[in-house]
């Protein structure tokens, strides 16, 4: 990739203050995002990976804190920026949408007047403008009717609906990135296919850098270019999304893919990865994953830096590729 | 066969809603609209549906835990749809709950001894303190926890840990049926793998039988040897596991199906059948006829006018579809 990034993470680190200290939830992470792409931020809870996604848009809250870092986006460090530039791009030019689309909506506002309250704060058009552009955007997310539905309150749509109104306001003034942090984790099965399917042709016809905050890598499978895994606050592998799930180079990534259920499976047992995810307030020298990957050894006693393993490659193991997971019978 | 554990016939829960506005007529949810099914010894059941099927209301009708409107509830034979209070505490001792959120079903301020012993205790326990403590320590062996779990309270375990404590609350009065409510879809992928496995040893062990409350289609084809799929407040398909899998019939199986997100299955065109378009309908207005047909792709007049039975195909498996296993009309 020799284009200039959209965005640039550089040593991102995000800490926690607690009674005991501070705790790192995100530890010196480094990513890039180019336009047009969808690159996914993988981990399972506590992995840091929402805190990282917080803290690119600046909304990180106590006890959290940015400790260090820098997130360059059209030549601006976006940590250095003052809250009032920073309002400017979020929202307009770097968008997002959460998981659940209930609390992210004001209940006693019509949503026609929420994605209202966003065009009016960030561009110069009138009222018959902005309510056309309002009616196109709803039509764009797949809400039915949507010049008759404009008075309508969050609680008259269903789940599956909020998130496409979300999806809405989040395009509304043509943004450059959208961050999606879980977005079809609260939603049904069916419900979840028909979003990722709008998120995908959305990014396509808008030409959107989309970075996904998920757990579930059946759906980075189903919409990621590029995937970055997280596991106790480090990157620990980014790839192409092909080439990571054919050959997974981090033995929590292959792990991981291993214990993730199929509906072909029917094996008697299910495969897990033993053990549980470390201690955030336990400082260790070690490789975080070394106490439940079964391929560690006296080497994994220094943690292993994330190091390039081929062009757009990277993983922290000392071994990588190394088959630590035993086949199944 | 022996007689099943569990039986359940024409089962309907509704619930009176009350809409927006104080003079609005009041409106009946129907939640279960006529549902049967059984459970042997030993077998798990899995109750498959997306939220708003009736699924969980289902599973807390069984345990008795919600009113009835009517059908019956048969368990080791006996008819418990109108069982007392007293019954009811009785039955309780055989039939036991697990939820989703370990997180909010134990209380913060009561230790892992406690949690366990407290069933024991309300069901009468006799033997004295120390077989108490025996008890309890054995228990949490059973699931998998370290023996110094008992003095420790919940915040102090991860979420797999916890759900390993309500599993060994659950089995303290040794159950003979468990209705586990979407046991593992608060877990990480990682923990998930070991609860479901803790369930098939126990299973084995004991002899349990888990009616299992699940959306994710993976894992409940893991654990079951028998699948129901749930829309709408009633049981469109139901048969032994792989049939219902490998040979889907009805087109709301077979939409959910294709649905599932797998890492193997890279965006690409390969799905043999196109997922549920839309949403399902509200339980207050279920649609005419069959309630799957604004969804269906199958869909023709017939199915807007008469709602299809549940009818047996080949072996155990039921379909409740006029059309099963038909390929969908091309756009």
């Amino acid at each position: 990739m020799t284009t200039q990034p959209l965005l640039s993470v550089r040593d991102l680190s995000v800490e926690f203050l607690t009674r005991q200290g501070s705790v790192n939830a995100v530890d010196r992470v480094s990513f890039e995002l180019h336009a047009g792409e969808t690159l996914a931020l993988v981990g399972e809870s506590g992995s840091g990976k929402s805190a990282c996604a917080l803290a690119l848009m600046g909304l990180t809250t106590l006890p959290g804190r940015v400790a260090g870092g820098s997130v360059v986006f059209d030549g601006q460090d976006l940590l250095t920026l003052p809250e009032r530039a920073l309002e400017d791009i979020r929202g307009r030019r770097i968008a997002m949408v959460f998981q659940d689309p209930m609390s992210a909506l004001n209940p006693l506002l019509t949503i026609g007047t929420q994605i209202d309250e966003v065009l009016e704060r960030h561009t110069a058009l009138d009222a018959a403008a902005r309510r056309a552009r309002i009616i196109g955007l709803l039509e764009q997310v797949g809400i039915p009717k949507p010049a008759e539905r404009l008075g309508r309150l969050p609680h008259e749509f269903s789940g599956g609906q909020r998130q496409r109104i979300l999806i809405a306001m989040a395009l509304a003034c043509d943004p450059q990135i959208l961050i999606a942090d879980e977005p079809t984790t609260a939603l049904d099965v069916t419900i979840q296919a028909q979003i990722l399917e709008l998120l995908a042709e959305l990014k396509a016809r808008l030409k959107l850098a989309v970075l996904l905050v998920t757990h579930d890598l059946g759906v980075v499978a189903q919409v990621a270019d590029r995937v970055a895994v997280m596991y106790a606050g480090r990157l620990v592998e980014v790839g192409d999304a092909d080439a990571l799930f054919e050959q997974p180079a981090h033995p929590y990534t292959a792990g991981l893919l291993r214990a993730t259920p199929r509906l072909s499976d029917n094996q008697p047992r299910m495969t897990a990865i033993d053990g549980v995810p470390p201690d955030p307030r336990v400082r260790r020298s070690y490789c975080d994953f070394a106490p439940r990957c079964p391929g560690a050894d006296a080497a994994c006693a220094a943690r292993p830096p994330l190091q390039s393993l081929s062009p757009g490659r990277l993983a922290a193991c000392v071994r990588p590729f190394a088959p630590v997971w035993k086949e199944l019978a | 066969m022996t007689a099943p554990l569990l039986q359940v016939e024409d089962l309907r829960v509704h619930y009176p809603v009350r809409s927006a506005g104080w003079f609005s007529r009041p409106m009946t949810a129907r939640a279960v609209d006529g549902v049967s099914l059984e459970l042997a010894r030993g077998e798990t059941l899995g109750l498959v549906g997306e939220s708003g099927s009736g699924k969980t209301t289902l599973g807390r009708a069984v345990l008795r835990r919600t009113p009835l409107t009517s059908g019956s509830i048969r368990f080791q034979g006996k008819d418990i749809s109108t069982a007392g209070t007293a019954q009811l505490r009785e039955l309780r001792r055989h039939m036991q709950l697990v939820f989703q959120d370990p997180t909010t079903s134990l209380n913060p301020r009561h230790t892992v001894f406690d949690a366990i012993a407290e069933p024991l205790i309300v069901h009468g326990w006799s033997a004295g303190r120390r077989a108490l403590e025996a008890r309890v320590a054995q228990l949490i062996t059973q699931v998998g926890l370290p023996a110094d779990t008992a003095k420790r309270y919940p915040h102090a375990f991860s979420g797999g840990q916890r759900q390993r404590v309500g599993i060994a609350r659950a089995l303290a009065i040794q159950p003979e049926l468990i209705v586990a409510d979407e046991p593992v879809s608060a877990l990480d992928v990682s923990v998930r793998a070991q609860i479901i496995n803790l369930f098939q040893d126990l299973q084995q062990e004991l002899g349990l039988s888990f009616l299992l409350i699940a959306h994710d289609l993976a894992v409940v084809r893991h654990i079951s040897h028998r699948i129901a799929i749930m829309y709408a407040g009633q049981i469109v398909e139901t048969g032994r596991r792989d049939d219902v899998y490998d040979r889907p019939l009805h087109p709301y199986t077979r939409g959910l199906l294709a649905a599932v997100p797998e890492p193997e299955r890279h965006r690409d065109g390969r799905r043999t059948f196109p997922v549920a378009l839309g949403e399902p309908p509200s339980p207050m207005s279920p649609p005419s006829g069959c309630r799957y047909h604004p969804r269906c792709p199958l869909a023709v007049e017939r199915c807007r006018q008469e709602a299809p039975p549940l009818m047996a195909m080949a072996g155990e498996h039921k379909v409740a579809c006029w059309f099963p296993g038909a390929a969908p009309i091309s756009s």
